[in-house]
């Protein structure tokens, strides 16, 4: 495999037989380049479906705080629960399982917010940065609030769409100030959420300053958690569940609550709302497998189909060389060198166009349900080498039946 | 140089069998040039593909340059062929996408002889059949004549005991096909064995020797005065 006679023996055949390799090779790359390309837009779609989850998908666990309905440790039932930052900090540094995304939520339903002459009622919510996630909410001007903002309790307003068309029309509102409360708030950046309108007229400001400006200490309304992504729906459930039973737990000891208390404290777990996109999301992946298993089979066929038909063609060539003295084992040899050689040379070339393609084009591509579509190297590469492990069994049989065949019989061949 | 004795060789079509040697006996010794005669379905084909190792013979020992020929496995016969046998067929049999000099040299990369000597050494053969200045060309870029001078020279290029000739002016028309025989004769006449198979009575006289066929037997065997291609020129 590896004398230099050979090589060039091969380079020879090759280059003399630029027809037949270019056809060969073309076939080959088309092949890997449409299965990387496939391989990416399934990933895309993958993407795609995730990020729609991501919008859509109510996977939130929130915590609300109710009133007693059981007296418990010398309190009266009919207590109003409110809850702290301590308590938020307690669920964070309890919680068995990991956690995506989290954040503690102070609001005023109706604030009165104006800029120069525009005026309006809006809610006003004091949140940490992770919040922009729990709330789904799209960044298009601007930023969100940030964990700095918090720690220095800027007066930073981030404003829905909704409030930026009311109060600014056409005018760009970053660095333009909105009152709240009397205090002068700067915008920083603007919001669209998939709830619509009602959910664009928020406007959120870090929670540290809301918690100053509305005078309430360490009060916080609610609580939101997000867990991450699990492999199937069965899994994230029993996650989920776990979360919110340990929440509730360890939140009933330390505000001294019942824990048979129904009504203290209410805690909304939406997970059941994401079966469906677990579903979808484990259908997509057997769709696309299948796909791509199909795909690869094809391409499989197609190069044993040309390594055939090259046997077949070259059956005269072979009674030749066997007449002048060529041993069966070197005939297979010769061929299965220049098959191989032909298709990693051109599989190669495949696989790097489509990569590239995929690399460039991809992160442009940004449809509904295709997000974008790039390729994981490794299964690439190992398809490659599958491709060109099948080229070459594929081209073994014919090439040992060449092989095998009498002198006498191949020089007949026509 | 090739001993063949009673050698019979038959082929299986169907039910039937088709019985085409019944027993040949013969010799050739070394320097010969030996025409073999007969009319189609005589069996001449058949005997110079079981002395080129191309076909097996069912029974009868056939023994070249003292080495036995039988019970030979893919790998032995290639190896015989290239070492003992040079070949030159009708219908020229040359790699088209090779240039002459490359088709020439084939043998030679099977012998595991490196490059630039089998390039010097079939230039030589090239030389010697007068085709040194169509080394590159490929096989259709030659006539017909030129086709079968190239493989002569490949039939040289390993240096063979026995050159075995099928039909090799089949396809010339008969000035061409004189100019081979002279080459042959040329051939003959530094010494080398060569076995021809022909059916035209022209050709076979241009040989020392006729051995004629039919039927599976040998008919006749006689030693003739060789006439030169060279004066039909």
């Amino acid at each position: 495999m590896f004398s230099l006679e050979r090589w060039q023996e091969v380079f020879e055949t090759i280059s003399k037989n630029k027809l037949r390799t270019f056809l060969t090779g073309f076939s080959v790359a088309s092949g890997i380049f449409i299965l990387v390309i496939l391989l990416g837009v399934s990933v895309g779609f993958q993407n795609g479906i995730e990020s729609q989850f991501q919008n859509d998908a109510e996977n939130i666990i929130n915590v609300y705080p109710g009133r007693t309905a059981l007296s418990f440790e010398g309190f009266n039932k009919g207590r109003r629960i409110q809850l702290r930052n301590e308590d938020y900090d307690v669920v964070l540094e309890n919680s068995k399982q990991e956690i995506e995304f989290k954040s503690p939520m102070y609001q005023i339903f109706a604030g009165l917010i104006s800029h120069g002459n525009n005026s309006g009622n809006y809610r006003v919510e004091g949140v940490l940065p992770d919040y922009q996630y729990l709330e789904k909410a799209d960044i298009i001007q601007g930023r969100f609030i940030n964990a700095n903002d918090n720690k220095t309790k800027e007066k930073y307003a981030v404003i829905g769409n909704r409030v930026k068309k009311d109060l600014f029309q056409d005018e760009s509102p970053l660095g333009k100030y909105i009152q709240v409360s009397g205090l002068n708030f700067k915008v920083v950046g603007v919001f669209t959420d998939p709830g619509g309108d009602r959910e664009e007229t928020r406007i959120y400001v870090p929670i540290s300053t809301a918690q100053i400006v509305f005078g309430a200490g360490t009060d916080i309304r609610s609580m939101g958690f997000t867990l991450p992504k699990e492999e199937n729906y069965e899994l994230a459930l029993k996650q989920s569940n776990a979360f919110a039973a340990q929440m509730e737990r360890l939140l009933k000891i330390k505000l001294q609550i019942d824990p048979k208390d129904e009504s203290a404290l209410f805690i909304s777990n939406n997970i059941e709302n994401t079966k469906e996109i677990y579903v979808l999301i484990s259908a997509m992946q057997v769709f696309f497998w299948g796909v791509g298993i199909a795909t690869l089979l094809a391409g499989i066929i197609g190069v044993s189909n040309i390594m055939l038909i090259i046997v077949k063609e070259r059956t005269k060539e072979i009674g030749i060389r066997k007449a002048l003295g060529a041993e069966p084992l070197s005939i297979v040899g010769m061929i299965l060198h220049e098959s191989i050689f032909v298709t990693a040379i051109s599989g190669l070339f495949g696989l790097i166009f489509g990569l590239v393609l995929l690399e460039i084009v991809g992160p442009f591509i940004e449809l509904d349900f295709i997000k974008n579509p790039s390729v994981n190297f490794s299964i690439a590469v190992s398809t490659l080498l599958l491709l060109i492990a099948a080229g070459a069994i594929a081209g073994f049989f014919p090439a040992w039946r060449g092989a095998r065949i009498k002198p006498i019989d191949a020089l007949r061949d026509e | 140089m090739i001993e063949i004795k009673n050698l019979h060789k038959s082929y299986k079509m169907g039910k039937n069998s088709l019985h085409v040697l019944k027993g040949i006996n013969f010799n050739v010794e070394e320097g010969e040039l030996v025409s073999i005669m007969g009319s189609s379905g005589s069996g001449k084909s058949t005997l110079l593909n079981i002395l080129g190792m191309l076909d097996e013979a069912d029974e009868g020992s056939y023994t070249l340059d003292g080495v036995p020929i039988k019970n030979l496995n893919e790998k032995l016969a290639a190896q015989y062929r290239n070492k003992f046998l040079g070949f030159i067929f009708q219908s020229f049999n040359l790699i088209n996408y090779k240039s002459a000099l490359d088709n020439v040299a084939l043998p030679l990369y099977y012998q595991g002889v490196n490059r630039s000597e089998r390039m010097e050494r079939s230039m030589a053969y090239l030389e010697k059949v007068g085709l040194a200045a169509w080394a590159h060309h490929k096989p259709n870029e030659l006539s017909g004549g030129q086709k079968q001078r190239v493989a002569i020279a490949r039939a040289l290029a390993s240096d063979p005991k026995v050159l075995l000739a099928d039909e090799l002016t089949g396809a010339l028309d008969s000035k061409t096909s004189y100019e081979i025989m002279d080459l042959i004769q040329q051939i003959n006449d530094e010494g080398r064995t060569i076995l021809v198979v022909t059916h035209e009575e022209d050709i076979a006289q241009m040989s020392k020797r006729i051995v004629n066929l039919k039927d599976g037997v040998i008919i006749d065997d006689r030693k003739i005065t060789q006439v030169r291609a060279i004066q039909n020129v």
